[in-house]
């Protein structure tokens, strides 16, 4: 996980930034892991919080070219390693009713909780940060994985 | 003949009313169409002229000019003619240009002009009509998102969802447009929006963030450490770019290239930055750059970029550029710091501002008070090598690497030659190894044209050029004197943007000549744009470089890709004279220097647009050339007998 930073950006809610923003990330071509969207504690304001790979150059440059965007308020890198950064991951599993009880161990083991259960699949929920839901995929390979999805991390400083 | 109809429009206001009782006549509060908001509001940014082309989604903003004295527009005859005059129109006046058209393939057409706007960092207002409201979204006749489609290549876009809206959105596109690094910006108007009556404010507050337009001050001690770097260095070079001649720092650039003794370079987009004329001025780097300036980049050991990008045909391979110096940026785009060039000295601020304040630390006078410091550079001039004391380059190439000392260090602290050595070396560069061309009395040379062109108006008219040969040699061998004088798409290196750009700089400065330069390809790409010139009488001095190919394409095949000639043949039509003719626009032909100068001479002195065909050697080539992926050290100077037999005329 070398080089990986977070930028907290703040833009307005107009039509089209996050087609701004995206399509500036796609065009200079930037590595991002992820981008996660939401409202703020700014009325007509969103934040997002972008995960991304580069050196400390190639961050600079990442700000620079979003806060030349209009609607683009502010720009804060957290640095590589902010105090939180959370995803939140959701995952289906094909678990025969036989299986259950060793799923239910691992869960317990990660702090995620079950939040739906069928006759052969479960869904699973986890909070945490990359790291911790890759290494709990690794884990739920051997229960057959259905669906995975993952909303990206988002950060903040402590 | 009638002169070029007047544009101004507070002119033909003034008769009826002063320039203040028209503003609040505009600013009266009451209940209009979104098209006659659109219409003030443009009048109110002082909009001298709209060039535009009508269509479905527009209908309500042409209907609103009718009968509307005050508003002036001018109808192309294809919208990219439009977008390229208003271009035209700001490059020559530092104005925000605007342009107009319907949605659909109207507003698709303007594409090209705004990515070329956009990379050369051109303020324009592009104003495009589209399908109602109602019909977004849903595929209707002639709809394309045109927000979405220019996002990448325009400074912003807005799309206009309800009148009482527009007003304030229409103030905001200027202020953007205009503000910081400068460039396009896009106002999508939907058709019900401009049919819509609602009540007219003038919006005195705009919904921007207060940094945007606050002027990019320069931090002070970014200042000083260049100052300090300047007094230290014993081989400063300025390169000045466009933004020297956006913020309007071309004096402060001369007070410092002057008062501290620094060769200047300026880029393609900085022409005119430091006159011509000036024995500091070393011409155009890059790949068709000349032997001083590019030789200059090489062996300083302080690079001063002002205003300019580091584009790849100025640096070639960057492992080749400036090696041997500390790099310094002066630039008010802070992405532009250490995109491609590692900075030594970031200096991020207004060209203008960062330029005086760096003067100043340097103790250097201001505009207006530097003719002693002018003079004692031209003093030294006079002494420089070629006539006292005539040192070959070779010695002084020598001389500079006895003095750089190791070849990998940065400045390796070696003793080495004093300032005025380095100008003395610089000026032996410019002696020895200027732009020179085997000229002849039986082919017309395209450089002969381009100098005949430069000394018959003396660096005074505007000058546009299309892209490709023509537009090098245009910068080789014009003369550009002042900012704002030469007009020609750097960046993005559009074809058929000369001549209509030079129709927007002549309704920007109608009292002064106005030649466009272009290529027998690129004339043909937006030709149309004839009958705008005859039927306005708009008199512009239309060259046509003739060669009858895709010169620069082919320039390429024959040196890189062995001569394999592939598609370029433009040889056969059409007849430029007769094209010019059938649009009524006077037409001329030269196929030697005799005829040249007699053509030229008469088309000087006609009042009205000529188009002049000058048809030139096929076979020409723009050198100096550094090949695409070499660097700057591995520069073609072309015919070796020529600068041969120059080098044993100087010894």
């Amino acid at each position: 996980m070398t080089d990986r930073h977070y930028l907290s950006v703040l833009v307005r809610d107009r039509p089209g930034v996050l087609q701004r923003v995206s399509g500036l990330f796609s065009r200079r071509g930037y590595n991002i892991d992820s981008v996660t969207v939401g409202t703020s504690e700014l009325e007509a304001h969103s934040r997002l919080v972008v995960a991304v790979r580069g050196s400390e150059r190639e961050l600079g440059q990442i700000a620079s070219q979003l806060r030349k965007l209009i609607d683009v308020v502010s720009v804060s890198p957290l640095g590589d390693t902010p105090a939180v950064a959370r995803e939140l991951m959701l995952v289906r599993l094909s678990v025969p009713p036989a299986s259950r009880a060793s799923v239910r161990g691992l869960i317990e083991t990660f702090r995620c909780a079950v939040v739906d259960v069928g006759p052969e699949t479960m869904m699973i929920q986890a909070v945490g940060d990359r790291e911790k839901n890759d290494a709990l995929l690794t884990l739920l390979q051997a229960y057959g994985i259905l669906e995975i999805a993952r909303t990206g991390e988002t950060a903040m400083t402590r | 003949m009638e002169k070029t109809e007047r544009i101004v429009t507070s002119e033909r206001i003034e008769t009826a009313e002063t320039g203040e009782e028209l503003r609040q006549r505009l600013r009266r509060r009451e209940r209009i169409s979104g098209s006659e908001i659109l219409l003030r509001m443009l009048l109110l940014e002082g909009v001298e002229c709209v060039f535009g082309y009508p269509g479905g989604a527009v209908l309500y903003i042409y209907d609103a000019m009718h009968g509307n004295p005050a508003f002036r527009h001018l109808l192309t005859r294809h919208e990219q003619g439009a977008v390229h005059a208003a271009d035209g129109y700001a490059r020559s006046t530092g104005k925000t240009g605007v342009c107009l058209a319907t949605s659909g393939p109207g507003a698709t057409n303007l594409v090209t002009g705004i990515a070329t706007a956009h990379m050369d960092s051109v303020p324009l207002v592009v104003i495009t009509g589209n399908v109602a409201t109602s019909l977004i979204g849903t595929d209707a006749f002639q709809e394309a998102d045109i927000i979405g489609i220019t996002q990448p290549i325009s400074k912003h876009g807005f799309f206009v969802t309800k009148a009482e809206d527009l007003a304030r959105t229409i103030r905001e596109a200027f202020a953007i447009a205009a503000a910081g690094r400068p460039g396009p910006v896009i106002v999508d108007i939907p058709k019900d929006v401009s049919a819509e009556i609602v009540e007219f404010v003038y919006p005195e507050r705009l919904d921007l963030p207060p940094s945007l337009l606050s002027p990019v001050l320069p931090d002070e001690a970014d200042v000083e450490a260049l100052a300090e770097a300047i007094r230290k260095a014993e081989r400063p070079l300025l390169l000045a770019g466009g933004g020297v001649l956006q913020s309007g720092a071309a004096d402060h650039l001369a007070v410092l290239a002057r008062g501290a003794g620094i060769p200047v370079t300026t880029t393609l987009m900085g022409m005119g930055a430091l006159p011509a004329q000036d024995p500091l001025w070393l011409g155009m780097p890059g790949m068709h750059g000349t032997y001083a300036a590019n030789q200059a980049i090489l062996q300083c050991d302080l690079l001063i970029a002002v205003g300019a990008r580091f584009d790849d045909r100025v640096t070639m391979r960057l492992d080749g550029f400036a090696q041997r110096a500390a790099i310094a940026h002066i630039e008010i785009d802070a992405a532009e710091i250490g995109k491609l060039v590692q900075v030594d000295y970031p200096v991020s601020g207004d060209a203008r501002l960062a330029l005086s304040a760096l003067n100043r630390a340097l103790g250097l006078v201001a505009p207006g008070g530097d003719e002693a410091v002018l003079a004692s550079v031209n003093a030294e001039v006079d002494r420089s090598p070629g006539t006292a004391v005539p040192v070959r380059v070779s010695d002084a190439t020598e001389a500079v690497r006895v003095s750089v000392g190791d070849e990998t260090g940065r400045r390796s602290g070696a003793a080495s030659l004093s300032a005025s050595g380095w100008l003395a070396l610089v000026f032996v560069w410019k002696k020895d190894f200027p732009l020179r061309y085997r000229d002849s009395d039986d082919v017309l040379k395209p450089q002969y044209v381009i100098e005949m062109i430069a000394r018959t108006t003396g660096g005074d008219a505007i000058v546009t050029t299309d892209v490709g040969q023509h537009q090098m040699w245009t910068a080789q061998y014009g003369r550009f004197d002042r900012p704002r004088t030469l007009v020609t798409s750097g960046g993005l290196g559009t074809m058929g943007f000369g001549f209509p750009a030079a129709i927007g700089a002549q309704i920007g400065n109608p009292d002064r000549l106005v030649v466009s330069v272009n290529g027998d390809g690129g004339m043909q790409m937006c030709a149309q744009e004839l009958a705008v010139c005859a039927i306005r009488q708009i008199p512009v001095k239309i060259v046509v470089i003739n060669n009858r190919t895709l010169g620069m394409i082919k320039q390429w095949q024959e040196l890189v890709y062995e001569g394999r000639y592939s598609h370029i043949d433009l040889g056969g039509s059409p007849d430029f004279v007769l094209l010019a003719e059938a649009y009524g626009v006077k037409g001329l032909r030269a196929t030697n220097k005799r005829e040249a100068e007699a053509v030229w001479a008469e088309a000087l002195a006609t009042d009205g647009p000529v188009l002049i065909d000058f048809v030139v050697d096929k076979d020409e080539l723009v050198y100096p050339m550094v090949p695409q992926g070499q660097r700057l050290q591995d520069m073609l100077l072309g015919d070796p007998d020529l600068y041969g037999a120059m080098k044993e005329e100087n010894l």
